[in-house]
């Protein structure tokens, strides 16, 4: 995309730096004068608001650990310290709690805008890979902050989910003690999932820079799914997107700081305001609303496959229903990108959403009667998307005419 | 610096590349480049086609390289297992005498949650009439319990699906139910419904008296 430089320095000082250090000169090509497709709409801020996002998480996050104690006998305590005593604590620790589910908020609009445009497809698998890592180090990150407050919610979350990798044959139980530190949930898991809690954001960060560097070779996706032809189809990045960005972010404030001012605890359970038992489980315990779906699936599996316990086939659908995600760009093999132009996708896209949003509810539900057989259903459906429907359609579907450029598609035929 | 001293500079690089590419020549192929003096030309030479004394040298190091790394690795990881003072709670014992028939207690060891119940003729009754053909984890009664204490039932109150604690005296097999997920176990604590894949696991005991049970 930017194959010769914009930047020329301005004085002698600037061209002495730029000849050490061109980081100006990177800034000015990738934040500044970046070509980017003219025609991209609203659902293209939430890289931008995703970026807010982590950065809230991660100052947030840094003052509460000012204040936090990560020990079983008083974590619990800290954090209501935190709420009460510690000045505007209260909205910090709300920021961060809410940002946690603003973040799962932007990360699925993220991610079902690259489904629906095809933004997975070549040349950007490795952006789109990149970007599954991110979700699934954002999982790991928000698992780990949800059992620091060490409410019954918390511990038996820790319980239940680290419980995941005793299915493992053979390494499971030694693998699991491994990751509790104990033979169960204990002041040693606390710990260390503060000490990672602390060390993933940055992680995070580091590869969400190599998603933005993908990003940025063969640049941005569109509606349209066409490639950039000429000069005609982008704008710079700045003025542009970074004021659609930063109105973007503005309007996705409004709720975010709706919930933290008159509702904090809203999005978070009764029960995590009770101080872990371990000789207690919650009578119905649930995740983190953003974790439904998968959780869906991991209890829908209850019935034994060949030698395969129903535990270890619950596992195995629950990784799977993430790690698919990676396999995306070579399942769907239709040339077009955009659903706009694939008649048939456009209607199993849509299918596909209110399966997600219907596993959802289920992971929520409590697990008997119709509940169970409905999860099954929508599991079954989830990878039957994924491993039949989008390879048969990308066979059998014929696509709507392209328009020729972005140019012509903003611009309407007749200026074509 | 001046031309001159780039000179005398330059002479003695080229010298130590000779050096080099004599010391090259004792130990088998290899090249020095040196692209910013432009000395390449002096130390090349013609490759060895098979394999050499450098290959193996580049092979070895990287073979001792990694074991190295292995042994810094290993402290690094051991360091999250169960430490000494968690392991040093691995037995305990505990006089099951005052439980009253059909009551149930909930004891710690090695902090997981223990059930101990005291069944009702009825609920041994109940567990000694399922066919093994109806189990999902196939085990009886008897291999659950003691012989002659078998109205004691001696459990780890985690659910074999994910580690919550079951709910006693409820479920549709009149055993324990996990809230979590839904599975139902029977009197004898066996899976009967649910995604649960094993019955609740008996720790190992033995009974050291009549009342007294060391676990562990």
């Amino acid at each position: 995309m930017s194959e010769h430089s914009t930047y020329t320095p301005n004085n002698a000082v600037e061209k002495w730096f730029d000849d050490r250090l061109p980081v100006v000169r990177f800034a000015k090509e990738h934040l500044m004068d970046f070509p980017t497709p003219k025609n991209l709409n609203y659902f293209w801020t939430f890289g931008a608001i995703l970026v807010m996002c982590l950065g809230i998480q991660i100052v947030t996050g840094i003052i509460l650990a000012m204040h936090y104690t990560p020990n079983v006998a008083m974590a619990f305590d800290s954090v209501e310290h935190i709420r009460r005593d510690v000045n505007g604590g209260r909205m910090i620790q709300a920021f961060h709690a809410v940002g946690a589910s603003m973040f799962f908020v932007a990360l699925y609009i993220h991610i079902f805008r690259g489904m629906y445009y095809g933004s997975y497809k070549a040349p950007r698998e490795i952006l789109w890979i990149l970007g599954v890592l991110i979700f699934l180090l954002t999982m790991a990150t928000a698992f780990m902050g949800y059992v620091l407050p060490w409410g019954q919610m918390s511990g038996w979350a820790a319980q239940v989910i680290t419980n995941i990798f005793s299915y493992i044959p053979i390494v499971g139980t030694p693998l699991l003690e491994l990751l509790r530190g104990g033979f169960t949930v204990g002041n040693p898991t606390l710990n260390r999932f503060f000490s990672l809690h602390y060390l993933l954001p940055f992680v995070i960060a580091a590869v969400v820079a190599l998603h933005i560097w993908a990003l940025h070779v063969p640049g941005n996706n569109n509606p349209v799914g066409v490639d950039v032809k000429s000069s005609r189809d982008t704008v710079p990045f700045h003025p542009y997107y970074t004021m659609k960005d930063l109105f973007g972010m503005v309007l996705f404030l409004i709720p975010f700081v709706w919930f933290a001012f008159f509702a904090p605890d809203i999005l978070g359970h009764p029960d995590n305001y009770v101080m872990y038992n371990s000789q207690v489980t919650p009578s119905h315990i649930v995740p983190e609303w953003y974790f439904l779906p998968f959780y869906a699936i991991l209890r829908a599996i209850d019935f034994n496959f060949l030698f395969i316990n129903s535990g270890l086939l619950g596992v195995i659908f629950f990784g799977a229903s993430i790690l698919i995600l990676f396999f995306l760009p070579w399942l769907d093999t239709s040339k077009v990108r955009s659903g706009n132009f694939r008649p048939m996708f456009k209607w199993f896209f849509l299918i596909f959403l209110v399966n997600f949003i219907a596993l959802t509810y289920l992971g929520a539900a409590p697990a008997e009667g119709i509940y169970v057989i409905l999860a099954k259903i929508c599991t079954a459906y989830y990878f039957i998307h994924f491993l039949v429907i989008l390879p048969v359609l990308s066979r059998i579907e014929t696509p709507a005419p392209l328009p020729t450029s972005i140019s012509e598609s903003v611009l309407g035929k007749a200026h074509a | 610096m001046t031309v001159q001293k780039v000179g005398q500079l330059t002479d003695r690089l080229r010298a130590a590349a000779v050096d080099s590419a004599r010391a090259d020549d004792l130990w088998g192929a290899g090249s020095v480049k040196c692209r910013s003096t432009g000395i390449r030309t002096l130390a090349t030479h013609t490759e060895h086609s098979s394999t050499n004394r450098r290959d193996f040298l580049y092979i070895a190091t990287g073979a001792v390289g990694a074991v190295g790394a292995a042994a810094v690795v290993w402290p690094l990881i051991n360091q999250l297992n169960p430490d000494a003072s968690t392991l040093a709670l691995a037995t305990i014992e505990f006089d099951v005498g005052a439980i009253e028939e059909g009551q149930s207690v909930t004891i710690t060891w090695r902090g997981l949650p223990v059930f101990v119940r005291h069944r009702t003729a009825a609920e041994i009754e109940e567990a000694k009439a399922v066919p093994l053909a109806d189990l999902k984890d196939p085990e009886t009664d008897e291999q659950r319990t003691k012989p002659d204490h078998e109205q004691w039932l001696v459990m780890i109150a985690s659910c074999t699906h994910l580690g919550c604690v079951p709910v006693g005296e409820s479920g549709d097999f009149d055993g324990w139910f996990c809230p979590c997920h839904g599975s139902h176990y029977d009197t004898a604590g066996r899976i009967r419904r649910g995604p649960a894949p094993k019955n609740l696991v008996v720790p190992p005991y033995n009974f050291v008296s009549d009342t007294l049970v060391q676990i562990g």
